[in-house]
């Protein structure tokens, strides 16, 4: 990264939070600032308007389904490149965001080797070593950098392809297929983690925060580098209050029967 | 178009005797075949075409040569392409009248992901359908003989209908009518190779080429123009690809990956409901209430009970 897109890249994180705000309440975490939310909805939405604009395109069967979406064949085709080219503008300053916490380390292999614990839910907190983010997701933001580039690279030979080889722009079908295809099954799986399999998450994205609890559960050595607490400790400390607080409210209950008997 | 074999009555109630015209309908399958030989490089064709799809006169590209464009245009259908080559060491100038082949097995049809831009009859002429065209451009790539040309206005692709609205009336092709030497022939497939093929014959036989041959591609089934050239073994000298071929991309991938792609996503959205209602969310620990004991299941408890 040069010093150029470092300054600006700042400039327009400092610029957000100006704009924006986020109200951490107590007992919750920072989790993405305003920048990084931006920036994750503008991916989104032109990922998504690029993904429903390009399967359209993509299949005999989707087409007649897909194209009124964008008011038919011709719309769609003509709106399609210009969603990919929007999407590949903002994730790239996305890239440039998460470059740094995404860089892969050797616990994000420890991570990828017990992904069937993960997926069978056989732990109910994650190991100590998960960081901000876990390797799946590093995972999955490696695959958009990939596709994203492949995308683009066949993308734009499709689009001028007054300017390119007939067998240039049939390999480049095939090849912005398959990123298509890989992009939309992490996407599949990314909607999934984001909402319903992982409560919690998805205000990450909204609000901007996540609870303690999450944060422990989730991403232990994150929790332990931005409160100095130790996770499981921490856990530990929390069943037991919640242990109190149940025996707390079971003698209150009991004390109450008593009296409404007497 | 309608193809007149439907309306060929096949039975007639109570009717003694067979069915008047039964059997008598030819082929259905047209083609055009264009004789190279004989072609005197007039352009004649070139205006008819023009003239009949009522094209405005386009400019001509003048590269000092007789050729008035590089290459078809989206409304300039039919070009004579003009090649210098030689033979036996003198000159030998080849004029070949280049247009829509109309592949049996067309590869733009193949490659086209628009719903009804582009048909082929049944009389083997593939036609484009402005209407449903949504200006892509996978056919330019899809044809093997770079035919189909986009028009930056309108967004749509354009090429040679063999003049279907002419052919459906009954009548030939407009660059058939013009041509003045009778290079040009149409009528049905049959025909037309039969002919085509005593063509190349005498050629071979009395004329001194030994190469003469029909130029009608096998690697796409054939084609509904067809060619005789003076050396059917290098017909590139004509400017035509020796084995015209579709990309892999329109074919195996569009037919066979590109649905097994979409199953597979669809699988794995089935996937991630199923692991919800299944296997469940990954709560924040620890869960809110805490989980005390499992609580019995009332229906297995049930059906314990029965003997």
């Amino acid at each position: 990264m040069s010093t150029s897109v470092d300054r600006f890249d700042e400039r327009a994180r400092r610029e957000a939070e100006r704009v924006g705000q986020t109200v951490v309440h107590r007992g919750e975490l920072l989790r993405h600032p305003v920048y990084t939310r931006v920036l994750h909805w503008l991916v989104a939405l032109s990922f998504i308007l690029a993904l429903l604009s390009g399967f359209a395109i993509y299949s005999p069967w989707l087409f007649k389904f897909l194209t009124p979406l964008f008011g038919g064949g011709p719309t769609t085709r003509l709106l399609h490149p210009w969603f990919g080219l929007f999407f590949t503008i903002f994730f790239f300053f996305q890239f440039l965001n998460w470059f740094t916490p995404m860089v892969w380390t050797g616990d994000d292999t420890r991570w990828l080797k017990r992904i069937k614990e993960y997926t069978t839910n056989k732990e109910k907190t994650e190991p100590g070593y998960v960081g901000f983010f876990n390797g799946g997701q590093k995972v999955y933001f490696w695959a958009i950098v990939i596709s994203a580039v492949l995308f683009l690279i066949t993308g734009l030979l499709m689009w001028f392809d007054e300017l390119t080889p007939r067998w240039v722009v049939a390999v480049s079908y095939v090849v912005h297929d398959i990123a298509a295809l890989i992009m939309l099954g992490g996407f599949i799986v990314h909607l999934y983690e984001g909402t319903a399999a992982a409560p919690g998450t998805f205000r990450s994205m909204i609000n901007g925060t996540v609870t303690n609890k999450w944060a422990w559960t989730h991403h232990p050595a994150w929790y332990r580098a931005v409160t100095g607490r130790d996770p499981q400790e921490s856990y530990e400390r929390e069943q037991r209050r919640q242990a109190d607080r149940e025996r707390a409210v079971a003698e209150w209950e009991r004390e109450q029967d008593r009296r409404e008997q007497v | 178009m309608t193809n007149p074999q439907v309306f060929q009555i096949q039975e007639i109630s109570a009717h003694p005797g067979p069915v008047p015209g039964r059997g008598t309908q030819r082929a259905v399958e047209v083609c055009k075949y264009i004789d190279v030989s004989t072609c005197i490089g007039c352009k004649a064709c070139e205006v008819a075409c023009v003239e009949w799809n009522d094209h405005t006169f386009r400019e001509t590209t003048f590269n000092d040569t007789y050729q008035t464009m590089p290459s078809t245009e989206w409304n300039y259908w039919n070009l004579i392409k003009f090649a210098e080559d030689e033979r036996d060491g003198n000159l030998m100038w080849l004029m070949r009248k280049d247009q829509c082949m109309h592949c049996e097995d067309p590869g733009c049809l193949r490659a086209c992901p628009a719903d009804g831009a582009i048909i082929k009859y049944e009389n083997g002429i593939v036609d484009f359908q402005q209407d449903n065209c949504i200006g892509c451009g996978y056919c330019i790539s899809g044809c093997p003989f770079d035919i189909p040309k986009f028009n930056e206005k309108t967004k749509k692709v354009y090429k040679c209908t063999l003049c279907s609205d002419r052919v459906g009336q009954g009548l030939e092709p407009a660059c058939i009518k013009a041509c003045p030497t009778g290079c040009l022939h149409f009528g049905t497939k049959e025909d037309m190779v039969q002919i085509a093929g005593l063509r190349a014959q005498q050629l071979r036989e009395h004329s001194g080429f030994a190469n003469a041959g029909v130029y009608n591609p096998e690697s796409i089934k054939g084609t509904h123009v067809i060619y005789v050239l003076h050396d059917i073994q290098n017909p590139e000298r004509y400017g035509l690809p020796k084995t015209p071929v579709i990309p892999p991309s329109y074919t195996i991938w569009k037919w066979l990956a590109k649905p097994a792609g979409l199953l597979m996503a669809g699988l794995g959205v089935l996937a991630v409901v199923f692991h919800r209602v299944a296997v469940g969310p990954r709560v924040p620990q620890p869960e809110d209430p805490a989980v005390i004991e499992p609580q019995p299941d009332p229906v297995a408890a049930k059906r314990e009970e029965q003997p």
